[in-house]
């Protein structure tokens, strides 16, 4: 099956490893992966920061990359929740505003196969054990748009629970949002700092290595807590937890 | 805490509120605070998980509270008829109030009829948004607060800080300090050698309590539910003192908003066993009272109902914001925030604090100061309120939606009648930084083409940075940025394996 890797801006831009680890791990099972070039951003930001207009040229043209493809993956659960929760929710807007279907029928198609990865390897592919080992213990962190708007529920962690050499411990609080949310790190940083710091003391109380999550914005600012706050875990993306193997292991 | 606000939001506040971050970051400072909150909100919304997973219709409870809400809001003015009709038919008199002056005016002059000069007060939060207790103070009548949570804020000239526990902030030490330094002033002292033990506490309060109870000749409440088919009103409490006030006095008003409206006695069903498992996790609270116009012989002789807008049909007015209006005032949004955990209630300005507080203020109020302009931004839109509301109120949309009011303005309504917004002032410099990102992520070309200049300059970028991105590298480092970004990589290495599939468009 031939798919299109939706990486994010973000992730493209900075954290170009989790990119790299999508492409070994699908590889691996057998998936075909495609990288559209033309693709940038899916409008997340300006959307929630109360943008919906600008966000609206970003989500035709997230349509007009991926519109061809049979299935769209992305590492990240926010950027999932944008296409398939607020992409719809965009075109309604629109037709209240008087503007009609347009919107709603350039989207529409998008929304239903745009997949975030661990979503993908479960429903999909149909596999938990991808073949990964990672001797490590870490503590997953169930991000809030993966956990609330996309309903990843246990996949994360059947998967990295199939990892060989992997020891999961259960992190305290784990529902609890990290506190980064897009601007709000930077509108209410006083407030995000706390929640950051308490997630990182969360993690730390596991005596787990790595702290692992399926969205690299949150760990962005977790990471960036956990240097600050000189703790010795590592913020590391499931994708590079499950593209790690014997032969070709994690660095 | 703020002892000097004089126990007061109104919705025009005596001093201007600063915007959330700035009132948040006292509290975040705060160890004693977070503690308290933490230590609340954890235990209780543990318990509401509980309460609520014993039932195995709750998602059907919730459908069905959202569905009577959004019917009898779309059908409001029919229901607010029959309501007056059913409420006069029963011997009370309705008063209808457009905002807060107009109410207060209305209660002033009702006490005044009455020739006393003290009230007891069942603890109201349509009273506190309109300011009442000044009001009447103004006007040379006390009005004694009467829940035990509300006393303390009074007793202390504090603020409330919770929907249910108004005094959240405050532990046993400090209730202990306030009624011995404060309950004099006001009445019946404390009892000698008062300990901070609950049994104590809770003794001292109902001694105090007991004789304005008694003495009372006029009570004011509010109200969980109005009836318009039958004119019942309905309060929900756990104490007791709420039962006290509605009855004992001889002349009973009672404040309330008109979204609380349900079209029959039968929809109680459905909110009755919400309520309670949402707001104090019980299967069902301890007081549930309800009454219908007067009877004689048997509690007040006159009873006088006072229907508050203040700014609810503007809401209502609004598609998307609407939904707010569903709010049963259970709190659950508010044990389950990790923003209002940490900033408190005090930050959100508002008798309504928390998630529901953030998008029920600034379209009570609209967003014309720099806090309500803020509130909307008081959420990492993380939502665990929708989840837990059970009146399915979509809290993140509604957010997004305000936000979006105040950064690009529009039309809406307010005091009835259309008006055109202007963007608020103060989001500048995001504006144009959310413009420039869209045209760069409208160019693959120009976003390859800046994420080659971060690599090559890679090494001279600060740890810290100036200006606004001093918010985020004052506690958080900043990502390093890689030498080659993904599509660089993508490009190079498949280009090497002759596979090339570069459909980049405006490069």
């Amino acid at each position: 099956m031939r798919i299109a890797l939706f990486l994010t801006c973000v992730n493209d831009t900075l954290y170009p490893g989790t990119g790299r680890a999508v492409v070994k791990l699908l590889t691996r099972l057998g998936v075909d992966v495609d990288f559209p070039a033309a693709q940038t951003c899916c409008g997340q930001a300006h959307y929630n920061t109360g943008y919906r207009h600008q966000a609206e040229p970003l989500a035709r043209h997230f349509s007009d990359v991926f519109g061809a493809y049979e299935a769209v993956v992305t590492p990240s659960g926010s950027c999932g929740a944008m296409v398939r929760e607020l992409y719809p929710r965009m075109g309604e807007r629109a037709r209240a505003e008087g503007r009609g279907d347009t919107l709603a029928r350039t989207l529409a198609p998008v929304v239903p196969k745009t997949y975030e990865l661990t979503e993908f390897l479960v429903d999909v592919l149909g596999v938990t054990d991808v073949g990964a080992y990672f001797p490590h213990s870490v503590t997953y962190h169930p991000t809030c748009h993966g956990l609330r708007s996309l309903g990843l529920g246990d996949r994360p962690k059947r998967l990295l629970s199939a990892v060989r050499g992997l020891t999961l411990a259960e992190l305290p609080g784990a529902q609890e949002c990290c506190g980064f949310g897009g601007t709000f790190a930077v509108k209410n940083a006083d407030v995000s700092a706390a929640m950051g710091a308490d997630k990182v003391r969360g993690a730390e109380s596991t005596g787990a290595e790595v702290l692992c999550a399926a969205d690299n914005s949150c760990l962005m600012h977790l990471g960036g807590t956990m240097t600050r706050l000189r703790t010795r875990m590592r913020p590391v993306h499931i994708a590079e937890i499950l593209a790690a193997t014997q032969e070709e292991p994690w660095s | 805490m703020s002892r000097t606000s004089g126990g007061t939001f109104v919705g025009m506040p005596a001093f201007p509120m600063p915007a959330f971050p700035e009132a948040a970051r006292e509290a975040v400072g705060d160890a004693t605070l977070r503690a308290n909150l933490r230590h609340a909100t954890h235990t209780i919304r543990d318990k509401r998980a509980r309460a609520v997973a014993e039932l195995d219709d709750w998602e059907r409870l919730r459908e069905a509270g959202k569905q009577i809400k959004d019917h009898t809001l779309r059908h409001l003015g029919r229901y607010l008829e029959q309501l007056e009709e059913a409420v006069t038919a029963a011997g009370g008199t309705v008063h209808w109030a457009a905002d807060a002056d107009e109410a207060n005016r209305i209660v002033t002059g009702l006490v005044e009829a009455t020739g006393e000069r003290e009230v007891v007060k069942v603890k109201s939060m349509a009273t506190q948004e309109i300011g009442l207790n000044e009001a009447l103070e103004a006007a040379g009548i006390r009005a004694y607060e009467t829940d035990l949570a509300e006393l303390i804020v009074q007793l202390g000239d504090d603020r409330p800080s919770h929907i249910l526990v108004p005094a959240i902030h405050r532990n046993r030490a400090e209730i202990r300090d306030i009624f011995r330094s404060e309950m004099a002033r006001w009445g019946r002292p404390a009892p000698e050698g008062l300990t901070d033990t609950p049994a104590e506490l809770a003794e001292a309060a109902r001694l105090h309590l007991r004789e304005k109870f008694l003495r009372a000749k006029v009570g004011i409440s509010g109200a969980n539910f109005m009836v318009a088919e039958t004119g019942t009103l309905v309060v929900v409490e756990s104490e007791g003192n709420g039962r006290m006030c509605l009855t004992l006095p001889e002349t009973l008003i009672s404040v309330v908003g008109i979204e609380k409206t349900v079209p029959a006695w039968r929809d109680l069903e459905v909110f009755l066993q919400t309520l309670p498992r949402s707001s104090t996790a019980e299967r069902m609270n301890p007081y549930t009272s309800t009454w219908t116009g007067t009877t004689d012989g048997d509690g007040p002789r006159a009873f006088h109902l006072v229907l508050l807008d203040n700014g609810r049909t503007d809401t209502l007015a609004d598609e998307v914001g609407r939904q707010a209006l569903r709010c049963i005032r259970c709190s659950a949004c508010l044990n389950v925030c990790p923003v209002y955990e940490r900033a408190g209630g005090h930050a959100y300005g508002s008798v309504y604090p928390g998630p529901i507080g953030a998008i029920l203020n600034p379209q009570l109020r609209g967003t014309a100061t720099a806090l309500d302009a803020s509130l909307p931004y008081a959420s990492s839109l993380c939502g665990a309120c929708y989840e837990v509301c059970p009146v399915a109120i979509d809290i993140p949309e509604v957010l997004v939606h305000l936000r979006e009011r105040v950064v690009q303005g529009g039309e809406f309504t307010r005091h009835g009648a259309k008006v055109t917004l202007r963007p608020a002032g103060g989001h500048a410099a995001e504006r144009a930084a959310m413009r420039a990102a869209g045209l760069v992520f409208a160019r693959p070309g120009l976003l390859r083409a800046g994420q080659r200049l971060a690599a090559r300059t890679r090494r001279a970028h600060p740890r810290k940075l100036p200006g606004p991105g001093r918010a985020w590298s004052a506690t958080r480092d900043l990502p390093t940025v890689p030498e080659e970004s993904f599509r660089d990589w993508w490009r190079r290495t498949r280009e090497r394996t002759g596979r090339t599939d570069d459909r980049e468009a405006g490069a």
